[in-house]
């Protein structure tokens, strides 16, 4: 488990950087459909600002903030809006993913509706990875043993 | 006026290449673990700053150059920030620091 740091320059450093790191995050999902970066990217960094964040303030700061059910809940509803928008074309009448559909209920011309439907699905990638590496890099860090859940920390004690 | 910005990014850069060549000479030439991390922590801050300086004032009043400049205050903050937070990872772990008349480490 891991506590938090007892230096104030690091802590400190760390508490300025970290809204500026998600804000960036999220300017790279925004321009992920016109220039470098994108969903994944900008996923990847989102989950680094938190692996950030637990490695200078501690496990329970982070649970404080970000508890483990909202992070699976972000991660499951990530791919429920990528499934989502695939699965809207396909009702619409044409190919999975294929975001000219979306002209009909979006109300602008096609152009436009390709744009925003890869915007879409590029917020659905960004919520699911950064769920999921902030994930990992949890259950790496704590090694599986988590603090509070007595009973499973002795079941692991006991298996050696 | 062109002539100006182009020698004042030049020499901007030149300063951080050089300041680049004295870090990594520390590096290969310091005896320990310290030193080498007081060479290139203070040299390749100053290196990155001033080469990013200089990129941004080639490029003249834009938007790359806000953000080249974003990237530079960020790299002078968080560099000094991770020589820290290493050096005091090496005290933690039981490195004694070189004194003279030592061997290399």
């Amino acid at each position: 488990m891991i506590a938090s740091s007892d230096d104030i320059i690091i802590k400190t450093i760390a508490r300025i950087f970290v809204p500026f790191i998600q804000l960036y995050a999220l300017y790279v999902i925004m321009h992920g459909h016109y220039s470098p970066g994108g969903g994944f990217q900008g996923g990847v960094i989102l989950g680094a600002s938190m692996a950030l964040l637990l490695i200078t303030h501690g496990y329970d700061e982070v649970k404080r903030r970000l508890p483990e059910g909202v992070v699976m809940l972000l991660g499951s509803v990530g791919v429920l809006i990528y499934a989502g928008i695939g699965l809207t074309c396909l009702l619409l009448g044409g190919n999975y993913l294929d975001y000219s559909q979306l002209s009909v209920i979006l109300h602008v011309d096609p152009a436009h509706a390709r744009s925003l439907g890869i915007l879409g699905v590029e917020l659905g990638v960004g919520f699911t990875v950064m769920a999921i590496m902030y994930s990992i890099f949890f259950d790496i860090s704590t090694g599986g043993i988590l603090p509070g859940d007595e009973k499973r920390n002795e079941e692991l004690e006991n298996n050696g | 006026m062109g002539y100006i910005i182009t020698a004042l990014s030049v020499v901007c850069i030149l300063g951080g290449l050089f300041f680049f060549t004295t870090a990594t000479i520390g590096l290969l030439r310091f005896p320990d673990f310290f030193t080498r991390l007081h060479a290139t922590g203070k040299g390749d801050t100053l290196a990155v700053f001033l080469c990013l300086v200089g990129f941004a004032i080639h490029e003249g009043l834009s938007l790359t150059a806000l953000k080249i400049l974003f990237i530079a205050v960020f790299m002078f903050l968080a560099q000094p920030t991770a020589t820290h937070a290493i050096s005091r990872a090496g005290i933690r772990h039981g490195l004694k620091p070189w004194v003279k008349g030592e061997e290399r480490q």
